[in-house]
């Protein structure tokens, strides 16, 4: 499937791995319970490796674990859960987490110029139709009231 | 007022575009109405019993002329020429059509109007108190902070996807007339032990299903800490507040269940990390404060003698000169009220001729300027005393001058059962049915401050359980039944009114509130308001006599 990072649509290189299946080759992500229960089997690992977290998760408990993750895919189960939006916000500006930030899960594409603005870098859709409308609505708007590094 | 620059302009004219490819997608079945749903609504847009409803912005209650004649023209190109004041001070239509909205908020647009954040679980439209900068018991104007957290809230990144809506008041007087302890987030301008003036915080406010008082969390906030504070108490709430249950979703829960101090340490905790990347510059703050100068007063306009001689003449003038005016910070000045409770109307309704006539009228005697009030009425606030006599016949003629302000025939209402899908029971017609058993005015202005509120339905957008009488209508077996409250208050001293009894049958509620009246008349202490009698008294007495037949 693919994703849409720096405004274009690219291949997406990353599979999740369920907390119950094997690890796959290349680069993955696991839940926020497997990379804290197995972290030493995925220091290890071959190819990147990214954590998956859910609205619910607390960003404080990855804490020093950042610099080991390349990427963090931000899960959501329906796209009104906004929690998402300060998980986003407070990994950039918090915790200065310097790694890919992509949305994945139940969201809109009329949310993306919003999440873009909190700090997420890339976007995953299941629907290709997605990623066109997607890319022009991160335009959506040229002006903004609130100060924002993204 | 504030007036848009380029971004302001900009920013609602890509909302309507935004919109408009959103309602296009839906249309052509591209956009599920879930989704269509949540977006919709932060456009305003409700899908209502008969048509949708649009709801539109007037951030803290102010308008301009022009303005006035843009809802007029809506309300006349596309719903059946009237509009429905809120008690958040917007203004609502009722039968606009869907696919024509996109247009209407670009009409909007023209005059620097919108409908963003009206409506779903984000950011709501800041209120304020209608005499800002006109009355005497101000510490400061607090129309700049409104203005500076409207632009904070506005299509905020982070808070568009709340666990439910939002809503923020600010007022800068002694008297509490925004209902600020009522709501989500409340400010009020104080000053401190040293001379400063900041802002006292509270939290957790609310009315709806289960009405909440406010609670304090910053007893004095810096100026410069305003929207680092509100940012902090949203990262909270919005990480931290229920999802799971909608009726448990709003921020005064979170506070209750949390509890208030650990609330606001965790406040606390998240603002002292935030807070100096974040600071409202004092140079920020002056700039703002320079869109809202006083207009140009007349000197001499207290050296007029004609109101004293219209006062002492004309004694229908003199009712109106007590109730719809009140004083004026400015010596010569006094506010007027434009009362929409005329009795043959809708509560908080006012017709496309109405608001062109009055457009002109603001322009006349008002310096352009109109407010909205929270208790769903219009005010002029800078009207020079030589120009009462002339503005009040002419308001009268438009049918805008009922001397009821303040008394209980200046009912605050909901659209009720005849437009709102949510409703379990009419409240217009009952209003209209409570103000024809109150038809002698001498009796209403004796009986004197008394707050009727009443809902449709338990959402409580008409704010009945701080009614000093509230009414709430309920559904009973596809019957509507009411539900009375006594003892309510959004002012200083807010309160949530306590239940009467069991609810009464449509056709008994205009005699139950007769009856209640009745009551205070007789047990009254000489100069006693309403409230007062019925907190000296108790509820029994009222009891004893509304269900007396029962």
């Amino acid at each position: 499937m693919p994703i849409i990072k720096n405004q274009q649509i690219l291949e997406n290189t990353w599979t999740f791995v369920d907390d119950d299946a094997p690890l796959a080759g290349g680069d993955i992500t696991v839940s926020v319970k497997r990379w804290t229960e197995d972290k030493p089997a995925l220091l290890q690992h071959s190819g990147k490796v990214g954590v998956r977290l859910t609205p619910a998760d607390n960003v404080a408990a990855l804490g020093d674990d950042l610099p080991f993750i390349k990427l963090i895919e931000l899960h959501f189960p329906t796209f009104s859960d906004g929690r998402t939006f300060s998980q986003a916000r407070l990994l950039r500006s918090r915790y200065n987490y310097q790694g890919e930030i992509r949305a994945v899960g139940n969201y809109m594409t009329d949310q993306v110029f919003y999440l873009h603005r909190v700090g997420v870098d890339t976007f995953e859709f299941n629907d290709p139709k997605d990623m066109e409308l997607a890319l022009s609505a991160i335009k959506d708007f040229t002006v903004r009231y609130q100060a924002s590094t993204y | 007022m504030y007036q848009y620059n380029e971004q302001d302009q900009t920013l609602i004219e890509e909302r309507v575009t935004q919109f408009r490819g959103q309602t296009q997608r839906f249309l052509n079945g591209e956009l599920g109405p879930d989704e269509f749903r949540a977006l919709r609504l932060m456009n305003g847009l409700y899908i209502q019993t008969h048509a949708p409803m649009l709801r539109v912005a007037i951030p803290y209650g102010l308008l301009a002329s022009r303005q006035l004649r843009m809802l007029a023209k809506v309300a006349r190109d596309y719903d059946k020429g009237y509009c429905h004041f809120t008690t958040r001070q917007n203004v609502q239509y009722n039968w606009p059509a869907l696919e024509r909205v996109p247009d209407l908020l670009a009409e909007l647009a023209t005059v620097q109007m919108h409908a963003i954040q009206t409506s779903g679980n984000c950011l709501r439209n800041t209120t304020s108190d209608h005499l800002a900068g006109v009355c005497p018991d101000e510490l400061e104007d607090p129309r700049p902070y409104c203005e500076i957290i409207r632009q904070w809230t506005t299509l905020h990144p982070e808070f568009a996807y709340l666990p439910r809506k939002f809503k923020i008041a600010v007022s800068g007087s002694e008297q509490d007339r925004a209902a600020v302890q009522l709501h989500d987030i409340g400010v009020y301008l104080v000053r401190n032990e040293e001379g400063r003036i900041g802002f006292r915080v509270l939290a957790g406010g609310g009315l709806g299903r289960t009405p909440i008082i406010g609670q304090t969390v910053k007893p004095f906030l810096e100026k410069k800490y305003l929207l680092s504070y509100l940012e902090a108490i949203l990262r909270v709430y919005n990480l931290l507040g229920r999802r799971d249950n909608k009726y448990k979703a709003r921020i005064k829960i979170l506070v209750k269940e949390t509890g208030l101090e650990k609330f606001t340490a965790m406040v606390e905790d998240e603002w002292l990390q935030i807070r100096d990347d974040m600071l409202l510059s004092e140079e920020r703050i002056a700039a703002m404060q320079a869109q809202f100068t006083p207009p140009a007063y007349e000197p001499t306009a207290n050296s007029d003698t004609g109101l004293a001689q219209h006062l002492a003449d004309d004694k229908a003038f003199a009712k109106w000169f007590k109730y719809n005016s009140v004083v004026h910070r400015v010596s010569g000045y006094r506010a007027v009220f434009v009362s929409l409770k005329a009795p043959d109307s809708p509560p908080g309704d006012i017709t496309s001729d109405q608001l062109d006539a009055l457009a002109n009228l603001a322009d006349a005697y008002s310096f352009g300027e109109v407010r909205s009030t929270h208790r769903q009425n219009l005010v002029l606030a800078d009207v020079k005393q030589a120009d009462l006599y002339t503005l009040w016949q002419k308001l009268d003629a438009l049918k805008l001058a009922t001397p009821n302000i303040g008394t209980v025939t200046d009912m605050i209402c909901c659209p009720g059962l005849d437009f709102c899908s949510l409703a379990n029971a009419g409240s217009i017609g009952v209003a209209r049915e409570i103000n024809e058993a109150l038809d002698d005015l001498d009796y209403i202005h004796d009986i004197g401050d008394v707050k009727i509120n009443m809902s449709g339905c338990m959402n409580g957008c008409a704010h009945q359980s701080v009614g000093h009488i509230g009414i709430l209508g309920v559904d009973k077996k596809g019957e509507e039944w009411y539900q009375i409250t006594l003892g309510g208050s959004s002012e200083n001293e807010a309160a949530i009114g306590d239940r009467l009894g069991p609810s009464v049958a449509k056709h008994q509620i205009t005699e139950s509130i007769t009856r209640i009246l009745d009551v205070y008349v007789q047990h009254r202490l000489e100069e006693e308001a309403f409230l007062q009698t019925v907190k000296r008294v108790g509820l029994e007495p009222f009891r004893e006599k509304v269900y007396a037949n029962h």
